[in-house]
């Protein structure tokens, strides 16, 4: 029996490495679904049709603390890691409540920013450029605020199973898609809004 | 009140056209009738447990082959429709507005829900036994790739008789697509079926890159792996490159459709070139994402029924490669007249000519391994032997439609309509159908009848030559694709004549092959031996069906083609019962049911736009990801005495 346990406890090892290869995969397919709407941006990002530039929108303290917050973000769901491998389940899930909090606000703020945009006639559709814009930005929100729902998933298991090779596995990933979406925003950044204003 | 109701079942219930009540007729009565016999035998419980919940490659393959053979059926339909219409001039059978949605349904069911399905069936079926392995690295995530293709098709389907068919091709190019020109739901089904059933594309993607590259039983390298798995890594890597792009492409359309945006429209700065050029994008990896798990059928049948290990082993993986590579740079191709510069016509044109050197490769190598070996002529080997010429003159017919200027003549001609499908009927077609008939007794214990299955063939063979042959002239003629009707005095009539009786052959020939399956079920040969053909690779080394486990002890294997080998060296492939230790499972689960189930109500919803649906869908689904993320305990060991069991069985235990 004691072989029978310690032969299961390679084979979840094993699982676990293979889910975090194939979320590596997964996530490579999601830079590709970005590739493709910076593509579209990037053909349309002129094509004002007479309506609202980016010159005009974009308010520089918005994404400029958006960007603040996601940046701070990714930095403390590193730290999470780190309590992770220290095997401390209380800090981890400390950084964690933080990181989310952080990707909260970050959230809000574009909410804030897409619904004055909307106040002022800017719509999606207004032009090529506004329909490019919203759905660029709005993927990535999307992206974030589906992460945040992960994240408290995985804090509650946290609370309830500690840190086991499955949680392991669990927090590698959301990390790796945290940092993944913090890379993404720098793009958006560029090229969205500092390009825009420029 | 009542008018009110009225008036909303005329539009959401297709009405008006005999053929659609025939059609509500026969699946009302179908739905009926099978769900009869699940309560007179009581089968409900064994079809939930037994399939609907199922983690099992092997049964997920099953369900995969059979939607997809529905399909073809329904494809097939599509197919006799049209030519039915177009075999003699000024036909009132169908109505223009019918038409287009024909042949719309027609190219999308095929490739998208008939191809690919079939295609993914074949690697369940095929991939983990061949390289030695349980299963896949995710059964969990394989059972609902087949679930979400399952309710794409199914909503895809039902544009058929709920809101309208969409008939703006099977591209649905804007602006055409777009709501000013498609008012209609029939483009938001076509939308969010292709989305659903991409969604488990992409999954399936995933799933067979790392089974491959992560469960090679032990001593496999990567250049021992048996040529199918070969083809499948490559097509797999394609489909990660390329349906990213056809979600986002879908997507976008859908928020122009949904939320009034401009990607693709005339107005506001909106752009219909840029839509035709991402679909393209996906478009043509997508070619040879069937096509290229097709040559890997062709190179286990052609090496394993001429006694021989495959010719130029290592050009052939290469050649896999460098066509997976290459079609991504080809796009362009499908729209020479699109205007763009000279030079890029130039660079697209002859990156698709060069594709045709990697693929002439292969076919030197299948006809080298042939030679001078001992050939066996069985019918995967027929198809095989047929797919040759076939492909040789869809080929050569691909080549010159890549010549940029000739193409201003070919575009959208019949010419291309027959280039396609030989190169779809007979590369991708050919080719599943051969592994099929190979594969077929592993996966049920028995063979395929070969008199019925000869029928079959020829009828298919002759019928695919009587069929588009005659099209290759009528584009010449000046016939162009997606016309209706056509006049008296265009001369097309005979030639148009001799292809629809040639559809009529393939059609005849698709019934011979039903037959035979309902023949063989209760007279066909039985597999006692696990190993039927004196086949080379793994999964023959294993009993016919595969018990749930597949390989009771994994196999070590010392190079390519092993189960060879060891017969060569006259090692049995008998298991020591010392061996034997508790396998460890995946168990069943009816998450990825209820959670794509929940997908197709989102889908719905957003087809119709109602708010409230799409909602209930998506909280249903955002539940079952939750439940599946909280759920433990699941997987479980299966007892060395049950294992003893089944493999005493197959009397395998010494
Ligand atoms: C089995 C015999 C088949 C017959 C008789 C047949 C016949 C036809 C016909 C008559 C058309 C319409 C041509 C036009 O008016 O423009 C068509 C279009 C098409 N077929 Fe087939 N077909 C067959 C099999 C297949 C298969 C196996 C595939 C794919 C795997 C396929 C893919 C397509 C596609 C993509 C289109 C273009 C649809 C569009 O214009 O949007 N067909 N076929
Ligand atoms: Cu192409």
């Amino acid at each position: 029996m004691s072989q029978a346990i310690s032969h299961s406890n390679d084979n979840h090892e094993h699982h676990e490495d293979l889910s975090i290869l194939g979320f590596w995969i997964f996530l490579v397919t999601d830079v590709l679904l970005f590739g493709t709407l910076f593509a579209t941006f990037m053909v349309l990002r002129t094509h004002f049709d007479g309506g609202p530039t980016g010159k005009e929108l974009f308010e520089a303290p918005g994404y400029i603390t958006e960007t603040f917050l996601l940046l701070t973000s990714s930095f403390t769901s590193g730290l999470a890691t780190l309590a992770l491998h220290k095997g401390k389940v209380n800090q981890l899930i400390g950084w964690l409540i933080i990181t989310a909090l952080l990707g909260m606000g970050f959230v809000g703020l574009e909410i804030n920013e897409f619904s004055n945009m909307i106040a002022e006639g800017a719509t999606i559709s207004r032009s090529a450029f506004l329909s490019a814009f919203f759905t660029l930005v709005g993927t990535h929100g999307l992206h974030v605020s589906v992460g945040l729902v992960w994240m408290i998933s995985i804090m509650i298991q946290l609370k309830t199973d500690g840190i086991t090779s499955v949680m392991k596995r669990k927090v590698t990933m959301i990390s790796l898609y945290w940092h993944f979406l913090d890379v993404v925003w720098i793009f958006l950044l560029t090229i969205v809004y500092l390009m825009g204003v420029m | 009140m009542l008018d009110n109701l009225k008036d909303f079942a005329s539009h959401f219930f297709v009405t008006g056209d005999p053929l659609i009540y025939g059609a509500d007729v026969a699946i009302g009565l179908t739905m009926a009738a099978i769900i009869f016999v699940l309560f007179y035998f009581k089968k409900w419980g064994w079809l939930w447990r037994e399939w609907l919940t199922t983690v099992d490659h092997k049964k997920i393959g099953i369900m995969y082959i059979i939607a997809s053979l529905l399909m073809l059926f329904r494809g097939g339909v599509d197919a006799l429709l049209m030519r039915a219409q177009l075999a003699l001039p000024n036909i009132h059978f169908l109505q223009s507005e019918h038409y287009n949605e024909i042949f719309t349904t027609h190219g999308t069911i095929m490739i998208l829900f008939m191809a690919m399905p079939l295609m993914f069936g074949l690697f369940n079926i095929a991939v983990p036994l061949q390289i030695g392995a349980r299963d896949v690295a995710y059964p969990f995530l394989n059972a609902l790739s087949f679930w979400m293709f399952f309710f794409g098709a199914m909503l895809f389907n039902l544009s058929f008789v709920i809101g309208g068919s969409p008939a703006a091709g099977w591209l649905a190019y804007p602006p055409l697509s777009e709501l000013t020109t498609s008012p209609g739901v029939g483009e938001n089904f076509y939308i969010w079926g292709i989305q659903l059933s991409g969604v488990g594309s992409l999954a399936s993607g995933i799933n067979f890159t790392v089974t491959i590259l992560k469960m090679r039983t032990k001593g496999m390298k990567l250049m021992d792996m048996p040529l199918f798995s070969w083809s499948v890594l490559a097509s797999c890597l394609t489909i990660l490159l390329a349906f990213p792009v056809l979600t986002v492409t879908l997507a976008l359309l859908f928020i122009d459709r949904f939320a009034g945006a401009h990607f693709f429209t005339m107005l506001h700065g909106g752009n219909p070139m840029m839509y035709v050029n991402l679909i393209w994008m996906w478009g043509h990896p997508e070619v040879y994402i069937v096509v290229l798990p097709a040559f890997g059928i062709y190179s286990e049948v052609v090496s394993t029924f001429s006694k021989k290990k495959i010719f130029g082993y290592k050009s052939m993986v290469f050649s896999l490669m460098i066509i997976s590579v290459l079609g991504y740079f080809t796009w362009v191709h499908h729209f020479f007249t699109m205007g763009a510069s000279a030079n890029v016509n130039a660079f697209f044109a002859i990156t698709t000519m060069a594709i045709a050197i990697p693929t002439g490769v292969k076919i030197f190598n299948w006809l080298f391994t042939m030679f001078r070996g001992r050939i066996r002529i069985t019918q995967p080997m027929l198809w095989t032997l047929a797919f040759i010429p076939t492909f040789l003159v869809g080929g050569a017919t691909g080549v010159m439609l890549a010549v940029a200027p000739a193409d201003y003549q070919y575009h959208n001609s019949y010419f291309l309509i027959a280039h396609f499908h030989q190169t779809l009927i007979g590369g991708v077609v050919f080719g599943y159908l051969a592994g099929l008939y190979y594969w077929w007794p592993k996966m049920f214990g028995f063979k395929l009848n070969v008199k019925l299955g000869l029928w079959a063939f020829w009828l298919w063979n002759i019928g695919f030559y009587v069929c588009f042959m005659p099209q290759y002239a009528l584009g010449f003629m000046g016939m162009t694709r997606r016309v209706y009707t056509y006049g008296w005095d265009m001369g097309w009539a005979p030639l148009n004549l001799i292809s629809s009786i040639g559809a009529v052959f393939m059609g005849i020939g698709f019934i011979f092959q039903v037959w035979q399956i309902l023949y063989s079920i209760k007279y066909g040969e039985r597999d006692t031996t696990g190993d039927p053909w004196d086949g080379h690779t793994l999964e023959w080394s294993i009993p016919s069906p595969a018990p749930e486990y597949n390989f009771a002890v994994l196999p070590e294997v010392k190079g390519r083609d092993d189960f060879w080998r060891r017969k060569e060296e006259g090692l049995d492939n008998k298991i020591k019962e010392k061996d034997l230790k508790p396998i460890h499972m995946p168990k069943n689960s009816g998450i990825p049911f209820i959670m794509s189930a929940f997908w197709f109500v989102a889908g719905f919803g957003f087809t119709f736009g109602w708010t409230w649906m799409i909602v209930i869908g998506l909280a249903g689904v955002a539940g079952c990801m939750l439940a599946r993320s909280f759920s433990k305990n699941n997987d479980y060991y299966i007892p060395v005495e049950q294992i003893r069991k089944t493999e005493s069985k197959y009397g395998r235990l010494v």
